[in-house]
């Protein structure tokens, strides 16, 4: 706080103060028109679409969402998806983030390693492993239910609600984990040492002092999760249809069927846009208030809370939920890439190369996709990770009038989930002046759009860490402020860029809710192929592609942690 | 394993010959300017794959990019694609020939006449010329025999509706394929609307692709598969895995699949080349041998362990009908099952 001061008012006292916008109006000037341009006409469209009929406005496509029982009730299951998965990512994430953070759990580098895996799984791919553990019949967990039990129902249906709810929680809990962790990771021992003096048994301790200054993060973490659920796709799309029902998701991805319904598509957004931006209200309301002084600064030692003889049952509780989220979908998948018959036992009669050689060999689409994908995992990180380094120097900086507006502008685009911002692309740019359906570049905008608060963020937390003095030495030497920017501030931020970098490219790997309604046929990325492939029930083929998906995931995580010098969770140890 | 070996062999010398007895045609060169042509296709996806490898065999020079997805999707894609102005696809293949009295309709055909169609009966053209049936299949019940005894297993389409069957069954979705958009009008035309009504009472499964409940039958998920395309369960049985099929007596839906060039088919040469390729009596032969497809080809001999069409009674429905139909079809299947 005290060093942005000082910067401020060394620089009222600068007399070139002025002279520092120079050249480099024209940079931020383009910078911030295309961020109008990405969300502002698109999002123009899809207000409009859902108003406009012949020629007036009308709410004719509202009122008739509001008639559609279908529509109401793939409405109503999303706010049921979406509140248990909060609710239980919650009640994962928060224990597990203590135990991690402030306990002597033994295998805590294990359990955070896991914790972040599960984080960068392809939330479909979870769901679709879920489909060979957990059909009601098939699934390989039930089998062996049966056959150890002998019991005739099978042990969990994954095809329900409480199964969708189940599998978008585990790969949906770090984000509670993370917030709570973090949180955490800043709250001083001495207040809980002060209660344990006092006599407090530890877990008194936890409940009643360190869980109400966890407080808001849990809430917030809450939030996070909540709004997870409600964008996405692939899970409900695997989970949800072959039980007969929708969520919003599903249903506006449905809508695009011929003849299509872009109009209702656009209608039905609105609630899931309208609610996404509420939560988001709501979380900065609650993470802006200064009621907590106790959270926050560089307070005293941590020293972590014996468990004593709960050390061990509280790994394998961890371990059980990792297993659930790692070991059994990727132990599953394996198999399904080897096998002739996923559901058959791994016999030498069963096992295979084919379904490597027929998705990359035979079957045409698979090279193609992988191709695509790469190229605009490359093409948006890149882009991306230069626009939001610009970005996050401007407001950090201060360089411009309505610095906190563009702020604002780029974390905005994380209130519109994919299949929306997809619905709005579409509408968009299917029309002139600007025709891109059916080209890489309309998804390169989803993806860049859908991104860019995840790598603003990163860019925000890096500048942050950036003193300005430095710079102003630069300034003092006579250089210009884009020359301070290449000399002096990129080389400081570098491995920060390049940890934006693949947060973005690992998005865009894994992106389906959008691809899936912008795609064509040119265009396909290998999300949407493993979805295609999905649909016909080719399970070896999926297995692969998941695995290749989920190694290129990994090797670039690997290469953010470099880069980083610490792991992505971001927890400060 | 030899004996695939040695057929496949034989297959693509035949193939390879079918090929060189056209090298003499003059679209040829044209064709191999063009360099490919975009197939836009929902027969069953490593069918496909083969049909293709077996077209770039013949003609060197010129590819086929298969892009494989549930007929009413293709649909979808061909109208968005219109409405953006994109011309990428050459020829379209789907199993609801209701979609092809729709594109003739838009003048989106191309009128051309395969070589080698004339002795199809009539059910496998298009009164105008505009479009061809390139191979067909029945509509059928199948059972996990794990699962369910030959005794037990249903016999008809109405021995589904036996609540003994709650919970085991599943379905694939009209929304998605031609052959169950087919399936469903069939049946509607035969037993009203209320034969599904009482069917989803049944809470089945739902998959997309008229290719999934074969594998999910297979893989012991449900044990009985109400509806789906005849040739997956057959491939899927030849396997190894343990499914019967049922050909009930009141009739079994027939789907005829057509094909047709679009009028705007940014390769119209390889277009051509690729449709006379899939109706010449080589390919035909293909599709009935190793994928268990029935064909209009009046020379082609079908394996043994399968009924000839001469012995099923089907119930065939009326393309223009299927087309008129279409948006009640899927709207009251999703009212019934859910989604």
């Amino acid at each position: 706080m005290s060093r942005v001061l000082t910067a401020d008012v060394a620089r009222a006292g600068v007399p070139r103060r002025l002279a520092g916008v120079d050249r480099a109006l024209p940079v931020w000037a383009a910078v911030i028109l295309l961020l109008v341009f990405l969300m502002a006409l698109p999002l123009g469209w899809l207000v409009w679409m859902s108003v406009g009929a012949g020629g007036g406005v009308s709410l004719d496509h509202y009122l008739a969402v509001l008639h559609s029982p279908a529509l109401m009730k793939a409405l109503w299951n999303t706010v049921v998806l979406a509140f248990w998965v909060g609710l239980m990512s919650v009640a994962i994430g928060a224990p597990l983030a203590w135990l991690t953070a402030r306990t002597d759990l033994p295998g805590k580098g294990l359990i955070r390693a896991l914790v972040l895996a599960s984080f960068v799984t392809p939330p479909f791919l979870g769901a679709f492993a879920w489909v060979m553990l957990a059909g009601p019949n098939a699934g390989v967990l039930n089998v062996l239910w049966r056959d150890v039990t002998g019991a005739d129902g099978p042990l969990v249906n994954i095809f329900t609600m409480s199964g969708l709810v189940f599998v978008v929680t585990i790969y949906t809990f770090p984000y509670v984990y993370i917030m709570i962790a973090n949180t955490l990771a800043l709250i001083a021992s001495d207040l809980e040492e002060a209660a344990a003096i006092l006599g407090a048994g530890r877990f008194t301790v936890a409940r009643t002092v360190t869980l109400p200054m966890v407080a808001p993060a849990l809430v917030s973490g809450f939030i996070l999760a909540v709004l997870q659920a409600l964008a996405l796709f692939g899970s409900p799309a695997i989970l949800a249809l072959p039980a007969g029902f929708h969520t919003i998701t599903t249903q506006i991805w449905a809508l695009f069927q011929y003849p299509p319904k872009v109009e209702m598509a656009a209608a039905v957004s609105m609630p899931l846009l309208l609610a996404t931006a509420l939560l988001l209200l709501v979380q900065k309301r609650l993470l802006g208030r200064r009621g907590y002084a106790a959270v926050g600064g560089k307070g005293g030692q941590r020293r972590p809370i014996p468990l004593g003889a709960w050390r061990y049952p509280a790994l394998l509780g961890c371990l059980a939920v990792m297993a659930c989220a790692i070991f059994l979908p990727y132990g599953i998948l394996a198999k399904a890439a080897f096998a002739r018959a996923w559901a058959q036992p791994l016999t030498w009669s069963n096992v295979t190369l084919g379904n490597f050689t027929f998705t990359f060999f035979e079957y045409g689409a698979t090279r193609a996709a992988i191709v695509n994908t790469l190229e605009l995992g490359v093409a948006t990180a890149t882009i991306g990770a230069v626009l939001v380094a610009l970005l996050s120097y401007i407001t950090n900086r201060r360089l411009i009038v309505g610095h906190q507006l563009v702020a604002f502008l780029a974390f905005a685009p994380i209130v519109i989930p994919g299949v929306v911002l997809a619905v709005a692309l579409f509408i968009a740019y299917t029309r002139p002046p600007f025709v891109l359906y059916g080209t890489l570049a309309i998804l390169f905008i989803a993806y860049l759009t859908k991104e860019m608060p995840v790598g603003y963020a990163q860019s925000d937390a890096t500048f942050r860490t950036i003193p300005p003095e430095l710079e102003d030495a630069g300034r003092i030497l006579g250089a210009g402020r884009l020359r301070i920017l290449r000399d002096v501030t990129a080389p400081l931020a570098r491995s920060g860029i390049i940890a934006a970098w693949c947060f973005i490219f690992i998005g865009v790997l894994r992106e389906l809710s959008a691809s899936i309604i912008l795609f064509t046929p040119t265009t396909k990325v290998m999300s949407v192929v493993i979805f295609d492939l999905k649909e016909e029930g080719q399970f070896g083929a999926i297995a692969v592609l998941g695995l290749a998906m989920l190694g290129l995931t990994f090797a670039t995580v690997t290469l953010v942690q470099r880069a980083l010098g610490r792991d992505v969770l971001g927890v400060r140890e | 394993m030899m004996l695939t070996a040695v057929r496949l062999m034989a297959l693509l010398t035949a193939v390879v010959l079918a090929g060189n007895a056209h090298a003499q045609d003059p679209r040829l060169e044209a064709a191999k300017k063009e360099g490919k042509v975009v197939w836009y296709t929902s027969l069953a996806l490593p069918s496909a794959e083969k049909v293709a490898k077996l077209f770039e065999t013949a003609y060197p020079g010129v590819k086929v990019e298969v892009h494989r997805t549930g007929s009413e999707r293709i649909l979808s894609r061909v109208m968005q694609e219109l409405q953006a102005g994109i011309k990428n696809v050459d020829v379209v293949h789907t199993s609801d020939a209701g979609h092809f009295v729709l594109l003739k309709s838009k003048n989106l055909l191309l009128k051309y006449t395969p070589a080698g169609v004339d002795g199809f009966p009539a059910g496998f053209k298009d009164r105008d010329g505009y479009f061809y049936g390139l191979r067909a299949t029945v509509s059928v019940i199948a059972y996990n025999t794990k699962a369910v005894s030959a005794a037990e297993a249903p016999k008809t389409w109405k021995d589904l509706l036996d609540p003994k069957w709650k919970g085991k069954m599943v379905t694939a979705h009209p929304g998605y394929s031609g052959v169950i958009a087919t399936h469903v009008l069939a049946l509607v035309n035969q037993y009203g609307w209320d034969y599904f009504k009482q069917l989803a009472q049944n809470r089945l499964m739902l998959v997309q692709s008229a290719v999934d409940p074969s594998g999910v039958v297979a893989s012991g998920e449900r044990a009985v598969a109400v509806d789906g395309g005849e040739y997956t369960f057959y491939q899927t049985k030849k396997k190894g895995n343990p499914v019967e099929l049922v050909y009930p007596k009141e009739g079994v839906p027939l789907v005829v699949s057509p094909t047709a060039i679009m009028s705007f088919a940014p390769h119209p040469n390889a277009a051509k080349l690729f449709t006379d390729f899939g109706f010449s009596r080589e390919i035909q032969q293909v599709m009935a041998d190793s994928e268990g497809l029935y064909t209009g080809h009046p020379e082609v001999k079908y394996p043994a362990d399968k009924p000839k069409l001469s012995e099923l009674k089907l119930l065939s429905v009326d393309p223009e009908e299927l087309e008129k139909r279409n948006e009640e079809i899927k709207k009251r299947f999703v009212e019934f099952f859910g989604a």
